[in-house]
């Protein structure tokens, strides 16, 4: 099995995508989490921001993260020709 | 079956899927607002317990019945033919154990923001199977986590080593799950402890028996369905009750703003502080007398014994000379029996803390500012320990991963991480607020209330189970102060309904809910650690040309080996709960996550690399639990950075991926073989690609 250069950049974009995505996560996660006292200071629909990114916030990014992923990942399999058969 | 057929099958299946657990929820609605009729009729709350617990049962089983196979393909994966939208529910309920659902709100209102490092942990991980983990594995296509450990680095060492750690993780989950099962079935039935567990066992068990992940998958979609409503109904009610709006998740900020109010106010409460400097004496004096027992008993004796002859000698009222007298009666039989209380007494120094505020992360206690600058510091790092664990965790415990392999494709399998995160999002999404407005609810209507009328809830769940709820006139006002309530985080899931003012049905479809999601995780578990010992060990290592239907026998009858063992390790109640579950999580991420994420995105990783990586992780890991952790004799003084047991993988995570990586570049790369394998799962779909799809 020879994997094309078109193979090689689908691999790339997919290793693009993930690494941002993921830097989001990791700071949505960790740095938010790390500086939660200082971002309580801050007021968001009545609640601390710190607050409201742990127990709300980061729970509704993860899930807009994901979706995304699905999405384009999806997307970019039929554009790279690399999609399965349709299984719908 | 041609593409089209297939394409054709599928859609139908789905559509025919929908129709099925559409009417089941009607259904099943229909059986709970039929209990509330019957109960207005005076059906009596046993009767009610019973009802929920043998027709949910019963429901699993007949599920399990109609499910019942004995095809490797359907017992090991369900045919891999489970819808991404089904799958998702399924692995909802698989990954909602009795922890998440009874106890979560309950940790989220003892510990405040602290808490909601679980929260996190267990929501966010999602994203690391997401990206890194389940289309591969999907694509990759066979049966188990060892299953891809084996294929991917090669020979039986690695596999063994996958084979060990995934019984290890899962059989500590799964006690974790047998424990909620029992607890749940004896506190709504009145049966006991134990013979609660062997009917939830028995439950668990027709479903993973018959059918495999075919029966389990089917199932766990309708315990998700039941668990979610139970866990809705009641806090939208309780948001209604106290705010007027139904959607809890944005009513409670309010909410926390009263609380947090509330607790300034309750901080500098001179009744408060009353009873807090009388818990606080109790624990000195118990401190004061444990430093040299002996004369501390003898003083006390004579002390009561000289106030009664004292009373007496003075001619004091009646009711003076009887409290006397009780209190020389009272006093401890022994040395031994005094020390007992002594030391019990200590612990009330835990409570003699003003309230901790709800919304402040990293609450720090001490005596100066740099005491509490350092506690705060060391919380910090706590709660960032437990996110990394749990979330790495999630992202390799092989009983859910195991569930993507059940999907129809690879671009399901990506759906299906979507779908799962949302349904479980719903009920992690929901329990900060549960907390929150429970913790209104005790700090407004418990507190301040009389000893003579308290509110009915507080008063029934207090005579049943001092444990959850314990109410005691420290300073004798005939008033309840809050440093005199002692509360089980159990507690708020379970009388919520109540708390709410709802009819007694509503607490048994809590109930109900609850069994859902320790028997669904139960199900998962035990299948994954079956499947590990029949298709990995058996199968793979000891009898390579066993016959399908003698590996789905195998397979069956260790997984009622394994249950009655479970069974037997969870009726030795081998204590903390919170710490069995966390546990799993970090031996699970320090053992499989850096073979399993670097096996994908790292083609140079092989097989020593990964043999020496595991067995590093999974090592440092087990020594920092047993150096730590009291149960097996550690002792706190061992943590390294004041990190607790749990956070365990901290350091096994990190050592496990450089030892993977340093090893593999000292030792020859992988063969070309397994480099296309790489390639392979890399991409859905490849012209000219290789096959590694078990059937």
């Amino acid at each position: 099995m020879q994997l094309t250069q078109k193979h090689e950049e689908y691999w790339r974009k997919n290793l693009i995508v993930t690494g941002i995505l993921l830097t989001i996560w990791f700071v949505v996660t960790f740095v938010g989490g790390w500086y939660s006292k200082e971002l309580n200071s801050i007021s968001i629909l009545g609640f601390p921001l710190g607050f409201y990114n742990a127990a709300q916030g980061s729970l509704i990014i993860y899930v807009a993260l994901i979706w995304f992923y699905q999405h384009y990942m999806n997307k970019l399999d039929i554009e790279y020709g690399v999609n399965e058969g349709e299984d719908e | 079956m041609s593409q089209s057929d297939a394409a054709f099958s599928h859609k139908s299946f789905f559509g025919q899927l929908k129709k099925y657990y559409f009417f089941y929820t009607l259904g099943f609605l229909g059986f709970v607002i039929a209990l509330a009729v019957a109960e207005q009729m005076g059906m009596s709350r046993k009767w009610i317990g019973y009802w929920f617990l043998f027709a949910t049962i019963g429901l699993y089983a007949a599920i399990g019945i109609m499910s019942r196979t004995v095809d490797a393909a359907e017992y090991y994966v369900a045919g891999r033919r489970v819808p991404a939208f089904f799958n998702g529910m399924a692995t909802g309920a698989d990954w909602m154990s009795a922890a998440s659902f009874i106890g979560m709100a309950g940790t989220l209102y003892l510990s405040g923001f602290d808490g909601l490092a679980f929260v996190m942990g267990w929501t966010g991980g999602y994203c690391l199977v997401a990206f890194l983990l389940a289309p591969y594995l999907r694509k990759f296509g066979q049966f188990t986590i060892p299953d891809f450990l084996g294929e991917r680095y090669g020979g039986n060492i690695v596999r063994s080593i996958g084979i060990f750690a995934a019984i290890l993780v899962s059989f500590t989950y799964v006690v974790a799950q047998i424990y909620g099962v029992g607890l749940i079935t004896s506190r709504f039935t009145g049966l006991e402890f134990g013979v609660g567990v062997f009917v939830g066992l028995g439950g668990i068990l027709v479903c993973s028996f018959l059918g495999g992940m075919r029966a389990v998958t089917w199932t766990q979609v309708a315990q998700y369905l039941i668990l979610i409503i139970a866990y809705l109904t009641p806090v939208i009610w309780l948001s209604l009750k106290h705010t007027g709006n139904p959607i809890p998740q944005i009513a409670y900020g309010q909410v926390l703003q009263k609380v947090t109010e509330r607790e300034k106010v309750l901080t500098v409460d001179p009744k408060e502080i009353e009873v807090r400097g009388i818990l606080k004496g109790r624990a000195d004096a118990a401190n004061a007398a444990l430093k040299d027992p002996a004369a501390a008993y003898a003083k006390g004796r004579a002390d009561v014994e000289k106030k009664f002859a004292d009373v007496k000698a003075s001619n004091a009222p009646a009711e003076q000379i009887a409290a006397a007298e009780k209190a020389v009666a009272a006093y401890p039989k022994d040395e031994a029996a005094a020390k007992a209380q002594w030391n019990k007494d200590k612990g009330l120094a835990a409570r003699a803390a003003p309230p901790r505020p709800h919304a402040t992360p990293f609450h720090g206690a001490g005596k100066t500012e740099e005491e509490k600058q350092k506690a705060s510091d060391i919380a910090r790092r706590n709660f960032l320990g437990i996110v990394f664990c749990m979330m790495i965790g999630t992202a390799a415990l092989p009983h859910i991963l195991m569930r993507y392999y059940t999907t129809p494709s690879v671009r399901q399998a990506r759906q299906s991480v979507f779908w799962s995160l949302f349904f479980i999002f719903l009920l992690y999404f929901t329990a900060p607020a549960l907390a929150v407005l429970a913790k209104y609810d005790i700090y407004h209507f418990l507190v301040g209330s009389s000893f003579a009328s308290l509110p009915a809830w507080a008063a029934t769940w207090a005579a049943v189970d001092p444990t959850l709820l314990s109410i005691t006139d420290f300073n004798k006002d005939g008033i309840v102060q809050l440093a005199e309530i002692v509360i089980g985080g159990d507690i708020i899931v379970l009388a919520t309904p109540e708390i709410a003012g709802l009819p007694y049905v509503v607490s048994g479809l809590v109930a109900a809910g609850g069994l859902a999601a320790a028997l669904s995780t139960a199900d998962g578990l035990l299948l994954t650690i079956a499947n590990a010992l029949s298709h990995d060990l058996y199968y793979k290592m000891i009898d390579p040309h066993a016959s399908t239907t003698k590996r789905v026998t195998v397979s069956k009858i260790l997984l009622v080996v394994v249950a009655l063992a479970a069974a037997y390790v969870t009726s030795l109640k081998p204590g903390d709960i919170l710490f069995l579950v966390g546990a799993a999580f970090s031996l699970a991420a320090s053992a499989f996550f850096p073979a399993l994420v670097l096996g994908v995105f790292w083609k140079r990783a092989n097989k020593w690399g990964a043999i020496s990586g595991m067995i590093a992780g999974l090592a440092v890991c087990m020594y920092y639990m047993f150096t730590t952790y009291p149960f097996f004799g550690g002792v706190p003084a061992n943590q390294w950075f004041n990190m607790t047991p749990i956070t365990a993988g901290v350091f096994g995570v990190p050592i496990g991926m450089a030892t993977l990586i340093v090893v593999s570049l000292l030792t020859p790369a992988p063969s070309r073989q397994v480099q296309e394998l790489v390639e392979h799962v890399r991409y859905p779909n490849l012209t000219g690609d290789i096959t590694t799809q078990a059937t």
